[in-house]
């Protein structure tokens, strides 16, 4: 049909089907790719638009049925380039993080606010209720919408302050116009289309016939990818030695979702062809589901390699725990279940691929782009310089990124066809094939003196890893250290293994196991902490690691560690909120209160690996200066920090800063956006390269540090004492790559040992610490947890950017939130976002954020990694708050109403229907 | 590609259901999300341009809601106290988008066991109109839903108004949904009431719930308990677990069957708790 339409005030026509979803004709036909596609169902409200003036998901309303409608876009939002009110306040609270749910979200609000310029919170919260966020935990898109009115920006800082200050993410005004590039906002106009054929079973094996047949009924239909196309090796994975996934399965499918052909063709095409009308026999065989069945006598093995179905164990051991808690005065112990949790970025997994001579370029979404570049020169039989990684801005990874997904299909098809080839995950696929976080199954015990001093933690993890390795090897190696916690325990013995099964691959997501050990640890020193009388906190306080202090693995510790500032700063609402709660509960009713605590430790960076950055800084002749980063920023805004950064190490201003982030012909590799490694490791990176510019510079200029260097035109000026000279920069050859006639190159390693086989040694060069308080409301009659407060205390080392360290924490709480209350992905049955629910804007409390800074010497300004740490505690505080209010401990993941009436029944707590 | 039409008369739609079924379009709530990565090749009759089937009219002994009315227009819609059940239910279905998109009509037809418009409409007694060619049938919703996603629509039929007749005495209404998060979720048990209420007494009492059976159901024994009770405090101690005997809860990954008929009873019992507080 021919559709008419008025869009942001203009008649805009295109050709379509009728029934085609609205948010199709505005993204392919239209153009208009800041309506974003999260699920194409209605859950995530990612593309709400606006329809005759309300709120409407795009991708639930026919082209028919907008024809001839008005209908307005986050492009006519700003339409004048200047931002408008609403999204200034977004960029002045930190509301976009990713920025994937951003326009759905401004478009809820406009909604709203043409009907009501005040809102109060609950109307806010109602309005924007449809559009789900996995960044932000919500709270500073809310106060955005309630402070829409204050329009003053924050003025740029000065010279030398922009560490430490409230800086607006420099990529945030592409977030709020529409105008950011996701991973399915771009292609070339003459890309084919790929569809991935997955397996319907766990288990099976299967053989492949003629696809002769189905070219003939399919003109449209340029070549189906079976595992015999891959030119180079159809092996990928993490470590070098675990490469266990083939990009296409060879005859044998270990998990429902994994790839087995892939169509290419023009996209009506491979959308109409039927998985039931391809040549695929398939063998259906008994899968091996769960831990305990993967270690059976006699379970099939998943890979001949590892016939016990052990990917790796990691091992830590200290001491004498048998004899230390022989001789304790109180031990605690639990067992402790959790499941798959699924990561729920709201930008399903998209890209393209594009051949170009004998290089192949890969637009996608990614969390790791050389590790990608290497991975894929494997795959398709060529050098890593062959291959270049251009990331997308990423809607959300979480670690969930960090393996390949699409990319293996669309480089080989691209490599093949010689065309360029595109991809985009549908929802389900995303959460189907993709990993998830590790299921954990935890026995623990704990022993103490008489005065509460710690004396040993006796702790074993099995996780499932699922179909293959992914990182699984981390989880077992990361997850031993953290085991006894952030406190002196002189006797330790920790095990954590991975062990395959044919379900989803478990692989990186925040924290690699650290959260499910913390709840297990973490609830039984509050169990400990009542059966020796003991305050909860006191206890925490009594064993805390200090500066000075040796960690299970022997390692000794230099001056950041704040966990004793963090408990402290926790003391006075740990206090007020018991009383609070002690009131609350006063007679006998339905509802009752508690107040829960936790603390961690985190590792920053890879365990006990060299995990480098390297960094460059360019000065061009016009004295413009250039950040080529390759660090990725996933929304946690690594682009801002590093900037931030940049500018004070150089005595620059920020303003006049450049960036080029992420492609890997024009930066170095600065490793992974994950293990909250990128503010710690690349961080330093850039003041290491800015000083080797400041070098060069004052070489030229004769002088040495300390000078003050003016930069921001040609020539730069240096001054030092009464003596100024000047550089002319024009008078420089200037690189062909880059333009720049200077360059500063910076590499920061964090020194680490290797861990023996005992698991001593020094695993990080930093570590991070936190404690969480949770206050809670359990409803005795249905078993329903509503957390109605949290207060974070983290040590940070130096917040370079205040609301980005607090953004960081509100949505780690939300994540830990979910995970402790709601998140269970079951494979084949919440493969969508209705089944499996994540915390929505009416969930996640109000968060107080308490920021301690105990400056790490080896860290940019002092600071330390945020992006794990805020989830770790949260799942164990809300935990033992449900303890409180109840006198009932939830030992399996998540507490779901019917798990939580279930054992106040069993407690002979909840006989009650009213 | 499939047919597409978009009649703006009610015969040419009705003349083309009887030529050959025909998907049945109307706020996409439910036809998208179940075609998710799938081409979009049903014969589709799209029913929003049908400006009859739009809009709540008082017609003297009830209330005719048309069948594409959104559940916003519900909201919005100045209605009697005793639609206040209906209109709660209203703010539960999704977000704001789903509420401007979703029809009345979809929620019945669809005949989600877990459907939120359901046990509020059964507790008002509504009865749904189908057209078709032939003619125009009356059914009760109870007998309109037959099953999961099983209606007794015919092909030929097309749902064109939900009838709801207005209570013999003064009335109050409720709603209850259980889920595991504060919006958009599908509930694990989702209850609703009407009492109707004459000198203190219950004249009358509709109770229904959702989520616990293939089909949501009215709990008459509980209906028939209630009858000529004080409307007082106290009023959900009535409710005893052989009143939700009939329920057939299943175990599925939102909760257990026996957790889901204990926490049926408590929403009843708070429900009834509720409205014997309410002013009449």
């Amino acid at each position: 049909m021919r559709l008419a339409l008025t869009v942001n005030g203009r008649v805009r026509m295109a050709e379509t089907a009728p029934a085609r979803r609205l948010a199709d004709v505005l993204r392919e036909e239209l153009g208009l790719t800041g309506t974003k596609i999260g699920c194409n169902a209605g859950d995530c409200g990612a593309c709400t638009v606006l329809l005759d003036g309300a709120q409407i998901c795009a991708c639930l309303v026919s082209a028919a049925q907008a024809d001839g409608r008005s209908v307005v876009t986050v492009e006519g939002l700003a339409e004048t380039g200047a931002l408008g009110a609403l999204q200034s306040a977004f960029l002045r609270h930190g509301a976009a993080q990713c920025g994937i749910c951003t326009p759905g979200m401004l478009m809820a609000a406009s909604d709203l606010l043409a009907r009501e310029p005040h809102p109060g919170e609950k109307a806010v919260l109602d309005a924007l209720s449809g559009v789900l966020c996995r960044c932000t935990g919500y709270r500073k898109i809310v106060a955005a919408v309630l402070d829409v009115a204050d329009a003053d920006g924050a003025p740029a800082p000065a010279v030398g302050t922009a560490v430490g200050a409230r800086v607006p993410k420099i990529d945030g005004a592409a977030k709020l116009t529409g105008s950011e590039r996701f991973a399915a906002d771009a292609a070339p106009a003459d890309a084919l289309f790929l569809r991935a054929v997955r397996s319907p079973y766990a288990r099976a094996r299967f053989t492949l016939g003629s696809f002769a047949a189905l070219h003939a009924r399919y003109p449209g239909l340029a070549r189906v990818l079976t595992a015999a196309d891959i030119p180079g090796s159809n092996r990928f994975g993490i470590y070098p030695t675990g490469k266990d996934q083939p990009a296409l399965a060879e005859g044998e499918v270990r998990f429902r979702g994994e790839a087995v052909l892939a169509l290419v063709g023009d996209a009506a095409t491979v959308e109409a062809i039927a998985d039931e009308a391809l040549p695929v026999a398939w063998e259906e065989l008994p899968p091996v589901t769960g831990i305990a069945a993967a270690l059976a006598p006699g379970a099939p093995a998943l890979h001949a390699e590892k016939p016990d179905n052990l990917l790796v164990t990691g091992r830590l051991v200290r001491g004498d725990v048998e004899a230390a808690i022989a001789g304790a005065a109180a031990v605690v112990q639990g067992a402790y279940r959790t499941t798959f949790v699924e990561h729920a970025y709201i930008e399903p997994e998209a890209g393209y691929a594009r051949r170009i001579g004998d290089r192949i370029e890969i637009f996608a979404c990614t969390q790791t782009p050389y590790m990608d570049r290497d991975e894929l020169a494997l795959i398709l039989g060529i050098r890593p310089d062959q291959v270049r990684i251009l990331p997308s801005a990423v809607g959300g990874g979480f670690g969930g990124k960090l393996d390949l997904s699409l990319q293996p299909l669309i480089a080989v098809a691209a490599w093949l066809l010689r065309r360029p080839v595109r991809c985009v995950y549908t929802r389900p696929e995303s959460m189907a094939s993709t990993t998830k976080r590790h299921p954990a199954s935890i026995r623990a015990r704990i022993a103490a003196d008489a005065e509460g001093r710690l004396l040993a933690v006796d702790f074993h993890a099995d996780f499932n890893t699922g179909a293959y390795a992914s990182w699984g090897p981390t989880v077992a190696s990361r997850v031993p250290v953290h085991a006894s916690g952030p406190y002196i325990v002189p006797n330790v013995r920790a095990i954590a293994r991975a062990i395959y099964t044919n379900e989803t691959p478990a692989g990186a997501f925040r924290g690699f196991g650290v959260p499910q050990t913390a709840v297990a640890t973490e609830t039984l020193l509050d169990e400990l902490a009542e059966k020796l009388g003991i305050d909860a906190l006191e206890l925490r306080l009594n064993n805390a690691l200090r500066p000075g202090l040796a960690t299970a693995t022997g390692q000794v510790l230099g001056a950041s560690v704040g966990l004793v500032p963090c408990l402290k700063a926790l003391k006075p609402r740990w206090r007020s909120a018991r009383a609070e709660a002690a009131r609350l509960n006063r007679g006998d009713g339905v509802v009752r209160h508690g107040v829960g605590f936790a603390a961690m430790w985190y590792g920053i960076g890879n365990t006990s690996i060299s995990n480098p950055s390297t960094m460059r800084i360019g000065l061009d002749r016009e004295g413009a200066l250039t950040l080529y980063s390759g660090a990725v920023d996933i929304g946690q805004g690594a682009n801002t920090i590093l900037m931030q950064i940049c500018a004070d190490a150089l005595g620059a201003p920020l303003a006049g800063l450049r960036l080029v982030a992420g492609d890997t012909d024009r930066t170095a590799d600065a490793g992974k956006s994950s293990a909250s490694r990128q503010t710690f490791i690349s961080g330093a990176a850039v003041t290491r390269a800015a000083a080797d510019l400041r070098r060069q510079i004052l070489a030229l200029a004769g002088l040495g540090e300390p000078a003050e260097i003016r930069f921001g035109g040609n020539p730069v000026t240096v001054r030092q004492g009464g003596d100024l000279r000047w550089v002319d920069l024009a008078a420089l050859p200037a690189s062909n790559e880059t333009g720049d006639v200077l360059a500063g190159s910076g590499t920061f390693d964090p020194p680490t040992t290797p861990l023996d086989e005992d698991g001593q040694g020094a695993p990080y060069a930093s570590y991070a610490f936190a404690a969480q308080l949770a206050e809670v409301a359990v409803d005795l009659g249905l078993g329903t947890v509503k957390v109605r407060r949290v207060t974070a205390a983290h040590d940070v080392g130096r917040a370079i950017n205040p609301t980005q360290v607090e953004g960081q924490i509100h949505g780690g709480v939300a994540q830990g939130l979910g995970m402790a209350l709601m998140e269970e992905y079951v494979p084949a049955r919440t493969e969508n976002l209705h089944d499996y629910l994540i915390p929505t804007i009416g969930d996640v409390p109000e968060i107080e954020c308490l920021l301690v800074e105990a400056a790490d010497p080896l860290g940019p300004y002092g600071a330390k990694g945020i992006g794990e740490p805020a989830l770790v505690p949260t799942a164990p505080a809300i935990l033992n708050a449900i303890y409180h209010a109840t006198g009932v401990r939830l030992r399996q993941l998540p507490a779901t109403p019917d798990r939580v009436r279930t054992a106040l029944l069993a407690a002979g707590k909840g006989e009650c229907h009213g | 590609m499939g047919l597409y039409l978009r009649p703006t008369d009610l015969a040419e739609a009705l003349a083309a259901l009887a030529e050959s079924p025909m998907t049945v379009l109307a706020g996409g709530t439910d036809f998208y999300p179940a075609r998710v990565g799938r081409a979009l090749d049903d014969d589709i009759l799209d029913i929003t341009a049908l400006a009859s089937l739009s809009g709540i009219a008082d017609a003297g002994d009830h209330f005719r809601i048309g069948a594409t009315t959104r559940w916003s227009d519900i909201i919005a819609a100045e209605l009697p106290n005793w639609f206040d059940g209906l209109k709660l239910a209203a703010r539960e279905v999704g977000g704001v988008q789903i509420q401007n998109a979703g029809t009345i009509a979809g929620n019945l037809c669809n005949a989600s066991p877990a459907a939120d418009g359901v046990p509020p409409l059964l507790a008002l007694d509504a009865a749904v109109e189908l057209a078709s060619r032939g003619g125009k049938r009356v059914l009760p919703l109870a007998s309109f839903i037959t099953g999961n996603h099983r209606t007794a629509r015919a092909p030929q039929e097309l749902l064109t108004a939900v009838l709801v007749p207005k209570p013999r005495c003064k009335a109050r209404a409720g709603f209850a949904k259980l889920g595991a998060r504060k919006y958009l979720v599908i509930s694990i048990v989702v209850a609703a009431a009407v009492l109707e209420v004459a000198e203190g007494r219950i004249a009358a009492a509709r109770i229904a719930v959702g989520a616990c059976s293939p089909v949501a159901q009215r709990l008459r024994d509980l209906e028939g308990t209630l009858r000529g009770r004080r409307c007082a405090p106290g009023l959900g101690r009535t409710v005893e677990a052989v009143h939700l005997a009939g329920l057939a809860p299943i175990d599925d990954i939102r909760g257990t069957a026996v957790y889901r008929s204990d926490a049926a009873r408590t929403l009843i019992a708070r429900l009834l708790d509720d409205l014997a507080g309410a002013a009449a």
